[in-house]
């Protein structure tokens, strides 16, 4: 069997499962951010009796209020006030308020993340927790209603594709150019319904920083999980994060993939997703005089230390291009105290970089709009139309060094150029 | 069961869940939001929709977020079938879960144009082109989610389970 494989079936009680199969299992783990309120409108529309709807289990369901923080209108302040009082009356024990950050890197933070563990999120980036080896994916509110109650699920076993990324990767290139690599050449749909396996000396390389940008983007390439193996690095990191036991999973040597790909990262060159599908990639070097109003490096992708890093160095003794207005936002305010501790921010703003708080508002269009005819380069995980502000703005995605680079520039920008 | 009949509403390929259910109008009641629904692509498309109308789509129809509100958007909009070449693996589950049948046939998309008359066979497993006379044929949903959708979504069923708990 497969390490998803193995997951599912030792959480629906069986000794084996097979893709296609399906299956009712349980969860180990359930988060909701935002779509908490949605979660209370749709119980209440569909008749159920709130003191009827209990948290089947207070120590496995996690609510992070992290989309619009802090809240831009009046609408999103009311609609977090009734969330609260929608907690209390469900007698939460992890209710986490518009502090301590994006609820992604919360989970992984307070170690609710644990390796070989079965973890659905009401938000599609529940796929980054595979970077812990846990097999994590995202649902819709009414179902995780269901799981909130139930404490289950079904689920249809997926095939399981590997992708083996060889060699060592050219400086400044990131685990993010690798999935955009991928989605230009198979395509946003190459995983589609299907597990992905993440493995390779490249991999085992990368620190988990890296690897969660490829378990977070692994939706991107339609999957419904990425996972990836429990080395050291992610032993010691959760063993840090929580006292809870938990059992790794690995993949049998005779496991049954539908699908191999090889990587040869050495050969992989700083990628850009043009507008508007992060399928629709070119070679950074390929993009010509795209200038750019707008810079971000933020999200439950990127803004963990290792991005903020990468943007610190590439500026070293470099000025933001007037042109250009520089977000940075980490990913939570422990990230954010650690960068301020390390000096990061100071240097970031010495070169003309704004820093923002933590929160989705950057990627999802709730802070730091584009107005129409306007171009920004990301490093987030999406670049759909209208995603930041105006339909008739521009989004393209990149890595925090491509993302920087063009900053530097005013242009869409191959960061090799300017390291 | 019954052969259902209905107008193609034609869309691409990758329509994604921002397109759908645009962020900025994510706090709407879902009767003003749906004023929104494919508004980047197609502004005031709800004024041109009629109940019964079904949608016909190419690939990784709903794509991206896990938002609900893209998918009730589309029910409120009146759709209960979203025909496409493949659909992204949450905005299935939350078709599944909120009543929406998604049929899903490689190529389909070529079969039909926008207005064209769609007779789907849910037994047969089977869309035409009334006007055209072609076929193609799909694969009815599997038991599980099937009986989710038959109860009109996953949340009757939960209805059910807690009044049994607590009556």
């Amino acid at each position: 069997m497969t390490a998803i494989e193995k997951i599912l079936a030792r959480r629906s009680g069986r000794k084996k499962t097979s893709p296609g199969e399906y299956v009712t299992a349980k969860i180990d783990m359930a988060m909701m951010p935002d779509a908490f309120g949605l979660l209370r409108t749709v119980i209440s529309k569909g008749g159920i009796r709130q003191e009827a709807f209990r948290v089947w289990d207070p120590e496995r369901f996690v609510v992070v209020l992290d989309h619009r923080v802090p809240p831009p209108t009046l609408a999103n302040a009311e609609n977090y006030k009734l969330s609260r009082e929608f907690a209390k009356k469900l007698n939460m024990k992890h209710f986490y308020d518009v502090f301590p950050g994006i609820g992604h890197q919360v989970m992984i933070e307070k170690g609710f993340v644990r390796p070989g563990e079965l973890i659905v999120g009401a938000d599609s980036h529940t796929t980054t927790y595979g970077a812990l080896n846990a097999a994590s994916t995202g649902i819709g509110a009414s179902e995780m209603a269901y799981v909130v109650q139930t404490g289950e699920l079904w689920f249809r076993v997926p095939e399981t594709i590997k992708v083996d990324i060889r060699g060592k990767f050219q400086d400044t290139v990131h685990s993010k150019d690798v999935i955009l690599f991928l989605a230009g050449k198979y395509t946003t749909e190459v995983a589609q319904y299907k597990a992905i396996e993440w493995t390779g000396s490249a991999v085992d390389e990368m620190n988990l920083d890296s690897r969660l940008t490829m378990g977070n983007m692994s939706v991107e390439l339609g999957a419904k999980f990425g996972i990836f193996r429990a080395d050291q690095k992610v032993i010691d990191y959760v063993r840090s994060r929580t006292d809870k036991p938990f059992e790794p999973v690995e993949s049998d040597p005779d496991a049954v993939y539908a699908q191999k790909y090889q990587v040869d990262a050495p050969s992989i060159e700083p990628q850009v997703a043009l507008p508007h599908n992060v399928g629709n990639v070119v070679r950074a070097r390929d993009v010509k005089d795209i200038k750019i109003d707008q810079a971000v490096i933020a999200s439950c992708c990127h803004g963990r230390i290792e991005d903020l890093e990468i943007a610190v160095k590439m500026l070293k003794g470099k000025k933001v291009h007037p042109g250009v207005r520089f977000y940075v936002a980490p990913a939570s305010w422990e990230i954010y105290k650690e960068a301020s501790e390390k000096g990061l921010f100071s240097r970031l703003i010495d070169s003309g970089v704004m820093i923002g708080n933590p929160s989705c508002g950057l990627c999802t269009g709730y802070q730091g709009l584009l107005a129409a005819g306007e171009k920004c380069i990301a490093a987030t995980p999406r670049n759909f139309k209208g995603r930041m502000g105006s339909p008739d703005s521009e989004i393209y995605l990149g890595s925090p060094a491509t993302v920087t680079a063009s900053a530097i520039r005013g242009k869409i920008t191959d960061p090799r150029e300017v390291m | 069961m019954e052969k259902i009949r209905g107008r193609v509403r034609k869309f691409g390929d990758n329509i994604d869940t921002d397109t759908i259910a645009p962020g900025s109008t994510l706090q709407f009641p879902v009767d003003e939001m749906k004023k929104h629904a494919f508004s980047p692509i197609y502004p005031e498309f709800y004024k041109t929709v009629k109940e019964g109308d079904i949608i016909v789509a190419g690939g990784n129809f709903g794509c991206g977020s896990s938002r609900e509100q893209a998918t009730m958007v589309v029910k409120e909009l009146g759709f209960r079938f979203v025909v496409c070449e493949s659909m992204a693996r949450i905005y299935l589950r939350n078709c599944v879960g909120l009543g929406i049948y998604p049929i899903l046939i490689e190529g389909v998309s070529h079969l039909f144009d926008e207005g064209d008359e769609i007779e789907i066979d849910l037994q047969r497993g089977e869309v035409k082109n009334v006007r055209a006379g072609k076929t193609a044929s799909f694969e009815p949903l599997s038991e599980t989610p099937l009986r989710i959708l038959n109860a009109g979504g996953i949340i009757p069923v939960l209805k059910k389970i807690t009044e049994e708990v607590s009556p």
